[in-house]
């Protein structure tokens, strides 16, 4: 299908995109590399009046290792992410959840910042921001703000971004320790059926698919810091969840997925 | 709105609606129909392009978004030498039977390669999933494209 008729604004800067974003209000989109967006539009499931779009905004694009700290402009994309050198040391988690996103094509113009700022529970690149503990940078027409990932999502596709501000920036900790991404899906470029990321050795563990957002697993946390087994630690990853039930899976099939995908991660991880 | 892009080397531009997507920018605005049209859901793959020299699903971007940039379609490969390697080898491989997913699956082909350092079957079977054939199958895609990176 064709999406609706749409005015189109080129913001080539953040300054840029802040000030069309407050000039056309809640009917604009920011619109950055296009991969979930445009397939929302052209199904009209998304009728945005106004799009604003940032794809060019070079002032957003890069990855930079400062101390304990990595830096990641919003409109890095995905294959950027999946080939860099610096991050394959720095934080290979991010690297690696950024080489299964989609398919080639779609991580060539797929970016970091617009599949976080679309707050899908079932992406990939959300939930491992959030297992690593990570900050989003977000600039708005008064200046800039730092929000914990943990405090970003608020519900389906629903994020604290104001309509008028911009997600800048994805900062993570330098991680090097135990990791894994446990993908489960029975399509290959599916989005998971459930998903579950570990961290530092489970320190930071996490779900996709599994609520309205893309959550933190905190019972396997507590319990791999309290000393648990992997399959201990394991058997309370659905503890607090809410599942959606469609066509692929049941909730509790997918509380059962959770569990068995964090022994999985947990034991890959190194637990 | 204008949108300019240099498809196959050569300047082109249109006047189009911002919604627009790029897919239709190519076969109505151009009249390059080599480029098809398959699932409108972005899973086929049936209308990757190469976007400054890397695939990209023509039906999931807007022509706004690649004014200014480089597009090479399907009818860009070939020169007058002949066939490009990826053509060639699809041809002698037989990696096509209704030909319907071929301009796409050899335009997501030609990028693997050139991205991806020793690919081998797994590597190419990954690196096509985004692009689907219903008929003839995926092994003698995946020779075709083994072949072509040698």
């Amino acid at each position: 299908m064709i999406p609706a008729a749409v005015d189109y604004v080129r913001a080539d800067s953040v300054e840029a995109a802040i000030a069309a974003l407050v000039e056309h209000g809640d009917e604009a989109k920011l619109l950055a590399g296009g991969q979930s967006l445009l397939p929302l539009m052209r199904l009209r499931l998304a009728t945005p009046t106004v799009l604003v779009d940032v794809g060019r905004a070079t002032d957003l694009a890069g990855i930079s290792v400062e101390g304990d700290t990595v830096s990641i402009g919003a409109l890095t994309t995905h294959s950027t992410l999946e080939h860099s050198a610096e991050l394959a040391v720095a934080c290979p988690l991010l690297a690696h959840v950024a080489s299964v996103v989609g398919d080639p094509a779609v991580r060539h113009r797929g970016t970091l910042g617009g599949s976080v700022a679309h707050a899908d529970p079932a992406s990939d690149l959300p939930a491992a921001v959030l297992a690593l503990g990570g900050t989003l940078v977000v600039a708005g027409p008064g200046g800039t703000r730092e929000v914990a990932a943990t405090d970003f999502f608020t519900g389906f596709l629903e994020s604290v971004l104001g309509v008028d501000e911009v997600l800048t920036e994805v900062r993570v900790p330098v991680s090097t320790g135990g990791w894994s991404y446990q993908k489960f899906n029975r399509r290959a470029q599916d989005w998971a059926i459930v998903g579950v990321v570990v961290a530092e050795g489970g320190a930071g563990v996490s779900l996709v698919n599994m609520a309205s957002t893309p959550m933190r697993a905190t019972a396997v946390e507590a319990a791999v810091a309290g000393g648990a087994s992997a399959t201990d630690a394991a058997a309370g990853a659905a503890d607090g969840t809410e599942p959606p039930t469609d066509n692929q899976a049941d909730g509790a099939y997918r509380e059962h997925l959770a569990r068995v995908l964090t022994a999985r991660a947990l034991t890959a991880a190194g637990r | 709105m204008e949108v300019s892009v240099t498809v196959n080397g050569t300047g082109r531009s249109a006047d189009v609606e911002p919604r627009t997507l790029l897919v239709h920018y190519l076969r109505d605005d151009l009249g390059l129909t080599g480029t098809n049209i398959g699932c409108d859901t972005s899973s086929c793959g049936a209308c990757t392009v190469l976007v400054d020299g890397r695939s990209a699903k023509s039906c999931t971007l807007l022509a706004a978004q690649v004014d200014g940039a480089e597009v090479t379609t399907i009818e860009g490969l070939a020169t007058a030498d002949g066939l490009h390697p990826m053509q060639q080898a699809f041809h002698e491989c037989h990696a096509l039977q209704c030909g319907y997913c071929t301009p796409g699956m050899v335009m997501a082909a030609v990028s693997l390669v050139d991205e991806y350092d020793d690919l081998d079957a797994a590597g190419v079977r990954v690196g096509l999933e985004g692009n689907l054939c219903r008929c003839t199958g995926y092994q003698n895609i995946v020779r075709a494209v083994l072949a072509a990176s040698e």
